[in-house]
């Protein structure tokens, strides 16, 4: 015999799953999101009033280490304050121990999604530099994303792109403030990164270890952090990455099942094989220089990754003064009829 | 200034080929020098008033549209002038091949004769 109804049974359910915010200036909304290591919710700063999103520790998955890593993932962006970063907001810990962030909601789509909506090149491009610029401006302020995937990009309804989850961020040099102050990763959490199966996915595509760490999303992740080769991860890995991301702006599918000859032009091919080449040192060396030979291929400028030849050169002279040529092509075809007509 | 300058040696430049297409008319081949040079100084002069309108007038479209006017404006006075020694006139050659070098001009003034900046910077 059913005393309640379904409904009020999701309901309770709902509610017991539902984090206690009392003693917090957070009013819970609603669920949005759930990540590798923590629950996303939409709630309103009761001081401020405006909405948030809180990222609470999960309670399935809660441990001091991850704990820890929340807490870390809300100080790293904090340090990263730019357009192109969700901004975080303020850090504290709920009645129930567990720890939290709350940051801006962003009112958007994910790239992924955004995605169905452009159809033209020329702007998939022009989106994909925003990506370039804030990853590059990360690794200005010393910082690794190392999950780089088109499901952690939202685009705003103005076209602001934000680049999202910054649970696996790395520092690329250590600071002595940083292993103070920023939790940063201990030597056995390092271990344990090492160890990604890729039998462990989860509904975000993302790979965690046996001990729920996420390490990298397969066909967006280097080889050297697929081997798990923590030291030799730099700037270059987020690089990569980016590759595979422009990889999937223009072909629509997963890096994994397509390749950069498929169907795009030579320039563009060529610069997503330099992004992700196997080799780091063969890669570029920055997210700016990958975002600057893509601009270049926008402006329709030879860019570093194709070197052309001499069709190559004179196709990219007509494409990019095509008007002038289309006239000073009818300016002689009208002076030839001219001709032929009036020897008539 | 710089659209000025660009827009008259680009109207003496289209106006002296314009003005060679002559060589492909016998009867008037032995006057090639001075058409070349009669053709040049009308694209410069054309060139001229292009570069000054659209150092006030910054939009792409009233550049060129004003270019095409005054450039078949000016073509079309020039071939009504008939030829001293045939009396023909050469409206079809003249006006045509015109229109499309006011065209040209107009565009490539708008598209590559550089930016004018409109507020002057405070750095």
């Amino acid at each position: 015999m059913n005393w309640l109804s379904d409904d009020a049974l999701r309901r309770l359910r709902s509610a017991a799953g539902s984090p206690d915010l009392s003693g917090t200036r957070y009013r819970l909304l609603e669920f949005v999101a759930r990540g590798g290591m923590g629950v996303v919710y939409l709630a309103e700063d009761s001081v401020l009033r405006r909405r948030v999103a809180l990222k609470i520790l999960d309670p399935v998955a809660s441990s001091p280490g991850l704990a820890a890593r929340l807490l870390r993932e809300a100080r790293i962006l904090a340090r990263l304050e730019h357009p192109g970063i969700v901004p975080v907001h303020d850090v504290g810990t709920l009645a129930d121990g567990r720890v939290f962030y709350a940051m801006k909601f962003v009112e958007g789509r994910r790239l992924d999604h955004h995605l169905q909506q452009i159809h033209s090149v020329p702007e998939r491009l022009r989106l994909y530099g925003k990506i370039c610029e804030a990853v590059a401006f990360a690794h200005a302020r010393g910082i690794l994303h190392r999950d780089l995937k088109p499901e952690n990009v939202m685009v705003g309804p103005f076209g602001e792109v934000l680049v999202m989850d910054w649970g696996l961020a790395k520092f690329l040099h250590r600071q002595p403030e940083d292993a103070a102050t920023l939790l940063d990763e201990s030597p056995a959490q390092t271990a344990n990164d090492t160890v990604a199966t890729p039998a462990a996915h989860t509904s975000d595509s993302s790979v965690h270890t046996a001990h729920g760490s996420i390490l990298g999303t397969p066909g967006y992740m280097p080889p050297e952090q697929a081997r798990g080769d923590l030291h030799l991860l730099d700037q270059r890995s987020d690089v990569f990455a980016l590759g595979a991301l422009l990889l999937y702006l223009l072909t629509g599918n997963p890096p994994s099942t397509s390749s950069p000859q498929a169907t795009l032009s030579r320039p563009l091919a060529a610069i997503c094989r330099k992004a992700m080449a196997a080799d780091p040192a063969s890669r570029y060396p920055s997210a700016s220089d990958l975002a600057a030979d893509v601009a270049r291929f926008l402006d329709s400028e030879p860019v570093s990754a194709y070197p052309e030849g001499l069709f190559g050169k004179a196709g990219r002279f007509i494409s990019r003064h095509r008007i002038a040529f289309l006239l000073v092509l009818t300016f002689l075809v009208v002076r030839v009829l001219l001709l032929l007509v009036f020897r008539r | 200034m710089k659209r000025v300058l660009f827009a008259i040696v680009l109207g003496a430049i289209l106006g002296a080929l314009d003005g060679l297409a002559a060589w492909f008319e016998p009867d008037v081949r032995s006057k090639l020098g001075m058409i070349v040079m009669l053709s040049s100084v009308k694209s410069m002069i054309v060139g001229l008033a292009v570069g000054i309108f659209a150092v006030f007038v910054k939009k792409p479209l009233p550049i060129i549209l004003f270019a095409v006017i005054a450039s078949l404006a000016f073509a079309w006075w020039v071939a009504s002038q008939p030829d001293p020694d045939t009396g023909k006139h050469y409206y079809a050659q003249i006006v045509t091949t015109g229109g499309i070098v006011g065209l040209l001009l107009g565009y490539a003034t708008q598209r590559y004769g550089g930016k004018i900046d409109a507020v002057p910077s405070r750095s």
